[in-house]
C-alpha cells in the first residue's frame, strides 16, 4: 500500500489532540484504528504518494511503498523534514544509496506577512492590487495604450 | 436514522476551495474587507497546509513575466498563450492576470519561497518564463501567508462543497459536510469565489490498480468547481479543451526541467526525434503549426504517431543531456563537479513535485545520468489553470475587456454574485500555480468591489429547501442503511451503487466512448452519442449512490461532480465539429482543424431549472494586433 504505518512506532498520536497524519492527508486516507489506537490509510489505490503524512509523523511511523502494480520492489526514499530544510534518503533495489538535502523556506515558520511589507494604499476602483504598483517594481499597474 | 446537526455560517466574502487561487483571494479579500467592515470566510476540504495540486511541493513557478527588468512585454506572454492554445483564448483574462502575476511571485518570495538566484542575485530561469524554486514548502508557505490574512477563526477546513445556494437569479452561498462530524453547513454571503480546482479520474487512468491513485493530477480534486458552477446556471467555456501532459511514464514525473532546463531530447526507440522527423506534419495544422515554441498538442501528437506506428518506447535521453552540459563546463575536476549538482538537481526536481518517480527511479535503478527514461502520454484531465482551458466564462477587467467580454466585475462568472478563479475559470491558460493565485487575488478584489458597490441584499434561504438540500446530501447513507442486509456482502447489491465501481463505469464509458488513453485519445460523433446515451443511465443510477461512512459520501459527491464535468465534455467535444487539438484529442469523423467556421470559442450552459444544456459560439475577439 502506498503509504503504510509501522505499527511498532506509531503511538496515535496521543500526545496531540488530533492525529498528524487524518490532520494533513489532502484526500481523506489516514484514519485511526480507535481500537488498536494505531493508524492506517483506508484506500491505498487513492494515494498520491505526496508524502505529506510522512514528512508530518511525529514518531515517523509511516513510509512508503511503491505501487504494487508498476514498481518493483525494494527501493524506499525517506525524507527527514525540519523547519528549514529537507533531507532525502533514496536506496535503490541494487542497495545503492543516496542523500540530498535541500532548503525548504527562508523565513521563520509562522512568519509570512500578507503584505510581504510593501505599503501602498490602492483604490478599490482601480486595477491595482493591494501591494501594488510597489510590489511589481513598477510605478504602475500596465494598461491598454 | 443518523443525526445530522445543520451549521449556519453568515459571511460577507465566501471562498470555496484552499489551492492556490483561494489562497491569493483570501490575502486580497482580508485586505479590502478590513477597510469595508466585511467578514471573509474560507472553505476547503482539506487542509489549507497541504490541499489543492501544490499540495506535495513544485520544482517551478510556471509563470513569472519579468516586467521589472524588461524581460519580456504582456504582449508576449499573450501571444504565447494563444498560441499555445491553437488561437483560442481570450487574451483581455491572459493579458489581467500577466500584469498581475509578477506581483504574486515577488510576494512569495517574501513570504518566504525559496527562489534559485545566480551569482548577480538575479532568479534563475528555467525557460523562459519559468523560475527555479526549492518548491517543498511552497504550498505551506502561501497557506500560511493566507491564514495570517484571514484569521484561523474564518477557515473551515474538511468541509466538502456539494453546491450553490441561489436566490433567483444570484448566487448567495454554498452548502455541504463536514468530513470529520456529523454536520450539514450552510454558508450565506453576499459573493462568492469558486475556486475548488479542476478534474482527474473522470477518465480512466492508465494504472487500473493499487497506482490508480498516482495520476498526474492530483486524486482530490475531482470536478467541484465545474459542477458548482454548471449547477448554479453559468456559462461555461472550453469544456472540449481538456489537458493530456506527456511525462515520465508510470509515475508522472515533470518532464519541463529535462526539456528547458537541462536542454535534453526524446527520441523514439530508433534513437530518432520525432520533433525532427514528423516536422512536415505541423503543416497540416497552421497556423500554429509553425509557432515557437511548438503547442503542447502538438509536441504530444507528433510523439504519439511514432508510438502509434510501433516505434516507442519514447526515451528522454537524461544521460545524453547531463553528460553534455557536464562536458561542457571545463576540464574533468569542473565537469565532475557539475554532474554531482546537475544530479542532485535531477532529483530535487522530483522529489520536491512527484515523489513516485524518484521511487520508480530507485526501484529500476536508474541513474539519469547514466540511463534515459521513458516519457509518455497521460490521461486526459480538466485544469484550465495549466496547458488545458476548461472552465466558466468570466467577465473581462474594465481596461483590458472588449465590450463582448465585459459585464461590470472582472472574473465574475455570468450568474451575478459568482466569480471564479484558477481552474475554475476558463479560456484563461498558462497561469499555473503563480497565475492562478493572481488571479484569486483579482477576483477577491473584483467582488469585494461588487459587494461595496451594489450592496446586495441580505440573502434569504428558503428553509424547505434548505432542508431539501439537506435531505439530498445525506441520502447516499440513508440507502446504504437501508438496504445493506440485502445481501452478504454489501459491495455487491442490487438496490444501490457504491462510489468506487460508480466511478469506473464512468471512466470506462469516457475512456472508450469519449477518447480516452484506450483509443489513443480518438473519438467521433456516434461514438459520443453512444457515450452520452451511457452516460444518462449513469445520471439515473446516481439517485442509488450508497455510502457507508462520512468518507464514502464524499467520495459519492465526488463522482457526482465528475459526471457533470464528463457531460459538459462530451457535449463540447460533439459540438465543436472538427479537430483543432490533435494531441488531446482527435474526431477521427472530423479529423482537420477548420478555422473558418471553428475559430471560436464553444460555450456551454446547463439550465439548473430543467437540466438540459445550451451550446453556443463565442467570437474571438483580439487586443492585440496579431502576427
Ligand atoms: C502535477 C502538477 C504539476 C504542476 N506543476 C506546476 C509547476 O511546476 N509550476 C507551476 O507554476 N504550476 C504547476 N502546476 C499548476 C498549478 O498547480 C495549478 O495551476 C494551481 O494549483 C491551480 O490553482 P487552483 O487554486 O485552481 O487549484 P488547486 O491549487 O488545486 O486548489 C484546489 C482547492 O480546492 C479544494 N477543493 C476541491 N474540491 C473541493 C470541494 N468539493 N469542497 C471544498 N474544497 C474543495 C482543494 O482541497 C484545494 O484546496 C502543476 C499542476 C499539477 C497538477
Ligand atoms: S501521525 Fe504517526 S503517530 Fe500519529 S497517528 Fe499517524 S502514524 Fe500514528
Ligand atoms: S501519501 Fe499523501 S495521499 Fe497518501 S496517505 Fe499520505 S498524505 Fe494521503
Amino acid at each position: 500500500m502506498p503509504s503504510f504505518v509501522n505499527p511498532e512506532k506509531c503511538d496515535g498520536c496521543k500526545a496531540l489532540d488530533k492525529t498528524a497524519c487524518q490532520y494533513i492527508c489532502p484526500n481523506d486516507l489516514m484514519v485511526l484504528n480507535k481500537e488498536t489506537m494505531k493508524a492506517y490509510n483506508q484506500e491505498p489505490e487513492m494515494c498520491w504518494e505526496c508524502y505529506n503524512c510522512v514528512k508530518i509523523c511525529p514518531t515517523q511511523a509511516i513510509d512508503v511503498r511503491g505501487y504494487a502494480d508498476f514498481v518493483p520492489m525494494g527501493a524506499s526514499v525517506v525524507p527527514m523534514r525540519s523547519t528549514d530544510s529537507i533531507m532525502w534518503t533514496v536506496k535503490f533495489r541494487n542497495g545503492t544509496l543516496k542523500r540530498f538535502k535541500f532548503p525548504i523556506r527562508t523565513t521563520p515558520e509562522g512568519q509570512a506577512k500578507p503584505a510581504g511589507g510593501w505599503d501602498n494604499a490602492p483604490a478599490l476602483a482601480g486595477p491595482a492590487l493591494f501591494t501594488e504598483p510597489e510590489s511589481l517594481g513598477l510605478p504602475a499597474v500596465w494598461t491598454k495604450s | 436514522m443518523v443525526d445530522f446537526k445543520t451549521v449556519e455560517v453568515e459571511t460577507d466574502l465566501l471562498i470555496l476551495g484552499g489551492g492556490m487561487a483561494a489562497c491569493g483571494a483570501a490575502v486580497e479579500a482580508a485586505y479590502w474587507a478590513k477597510q469595508h467592515g466585511l467578514k471573509v470566510t474560507l472553505v476547503d476540504k482539506a487542509a489549507v497546509d497541504r490541499s489543492g495540486a501544490v499540495a506535495m511541493g513544485l520544482s517551478a513557478i510556471n509563470q513569472y513575466v519579468g516586467l521589472r527588468d524588461g524581460q519580456n512585454t504582456i504582449k508576449d506572454y499573450v501571444d504565447y498563450v494563444r498560441n499555445d492554445l491553437m488561437g483560442v483564448t481570450r487574451e483581455d483574462l491572459v493579458a489581467n492576470i500577466a500584469r498581475h502575476v509578477d506581483s504574486t511571485v515577488h510576494l512569495f518570495e517574501k513570504w518566504g519561497l525559496p527562489i534559485w538566484k545566480d551569482e548577480k542575485g538575479a532568479y534563475v530561469h528555467e525557460g523562459r518564463w519559468q523560475l527555479m524554486i526549492n518548491g517543498e514548502s511552497y504550498k505551506v508557505v502561501v497557506a500560511e501567508a493566507a491564514k495570517n490574512a484571514l484569521g484561523k477563526e474564518n477557515i473551515y477546513e474538511r468541509v466538502f462543497i456539494v453546491g450553490p445556494i441561489m436566490d433567483g437569479e444570484r448566487c448567495v452561498g454554498a452548502y455541504g459536510f463536514s468530513v470529520r462530524e456529523n454536520t450539514f453547513y450552510v454558508f450565506k454571503a453576499k459573493a462568492v469565489i469558486a475556486a475548488m480546482g479542476g478534474a482527474v479520474h473522470v477518465f480512466k487512468p492508465r494504472s487500473s490498480g493499487e497506482g490508480q491513485g498516482r495520476a498526474w493530477y492530483p486524486p482530490w480534486n475531482a470536478g467541484a468547481s465545474a459542477y458548482f458552477t454548471l449547477k448554479a446556471g453559468a456559462e461555461m467555456t472550453c469544456q472540449e479543451v481538456r489537458f493530456i501532459p506527456v511525462r515520465f511514464k508510470d509515475a508522472y514525473g515533470p518532464v519541463g526541467a529535462w526539456f528547458l532546463l537541462f536542454k535534453s531530447r526524446a527520441t523514439n526507440a530508433l534513437g530518432e526525434n520525432y520533433m525532427e522527423t514528423r516536422k512536415p506534419e505541423l503543416e497540416n495544422w497552421l497556423p500554429y503549426g509553425h509557432v515557437k515554441p511548438v503547442p503542447a498538442n502538438l509536441r504530444n501528437y507528433l510523439g504519439m504517431l511514432d508510438v502509434m506506428e510501433g516505434k516507442g518506447p519514447i526515451l528522454m535521453r537524461t544521460e545524453e543531456a547531463i553528460q553534455k552540459i557536464a562536458a561542457g563546463s571545463g576540464d574533468e575536476k569542473a565537469a565532475k563537479k557539475k554532474l554531482k549538482e546537475l544530479e542532485s538537481e535531477a532529483w530535487e526536481d522530483f522529489l520536491d513535485m512527484t515523489i513516485s518517480q524518484a521511487i520508480l527511479w530507485a526501484a529500476t535503478n536508474t541513474a539519469p545520468e547514466e540511463k534515459s527514461s521513458e516519457i509518455a502520454a497521460a490521461e486526459p484531465y480538466f485544469i484550465g489553470s495549466h496547458s488545458g482551458a476548461s472552465g466558466a466564462w468570466v467577465s473581462g477587467p474594465k481596461d483590458l475587456a472588449p465590450a463582448e467580454y465585459f459585464w461590470g466585475y472582472e472574473n465574475m462568472s455570468t450568474v451575478r454574485g459568482l466569480f471564479c478563479a484558477g481552474d475554475a475559470s476558463g479560456a484563461s491558460s498558462h497561469k499555473f500555480s503563480s497565475g492562478s493565485h493572481a488571479e484569486g487575488r483579482i477576483a477577491a478584489k473584483s467582488a469585494i468591489r461588487y459587494i461595496v458597490d451594489e450592496k446586495p441584499a441580505a440573502p434569504a434561504l428558503d428553509a424547505v429547501k434548505v432542508a431539501a438540500l439537506k435531505a439530498e446530501v445525506f441520502k447516499p447513507i440513508e440507502t446504504f442503511q437501508q438496504f445493506k442486509g440485502a445481501t452478504t456482502q454489501s459491495d455487491v447489491n442490487p438496490n444501490y451503487i457504491r462510489p468506487k465501481m460508480f466511478q469506473m463505469r464512468l471512466q470506462k464509458l469516457m475512456d472508450e466512448y469519449a477518447g480516452g488513453v484506450t483509443s489513443q485519445f480518438t473519438t467521433s460523433e456516434a461514438l459520443l452519442k453512444k457515450g452520452l446515451e451511457l452516460l444518462a443511465f449513469l445520471k439515473e443510477d446516481a439517485a442509488k449512490l450508497a455510502a457507508a461512512d462520512l468518507h464514502e459520501l464524499m467520495r459519492c459527491w465526488e463522482n457526482f461532480h465528475r459526471m457533470y464535468q464528463a457531460e459538459a465534455h462530451v457535449r463540447s467535444i460533439m459540438f465543436r465539429e472538427e479537430t483543432r487539438w490533435p494531441g488531446y484529442y482527435f474526431r477521427s469523423d472530423k479529423p482537420k482543424m477548420d478555422e473558418k467556421n471553428w475559430h471560436c470559442f464553444v460555450n456551454c450552459r446547463l439550465n439548473p431549472a430543467s437540466d438540459e444544456w445550451e451550446m453556443s459560439k463565442k467570437p474571438i475577439v483580439h487586443m492585440f494586433q496579431q502576427g
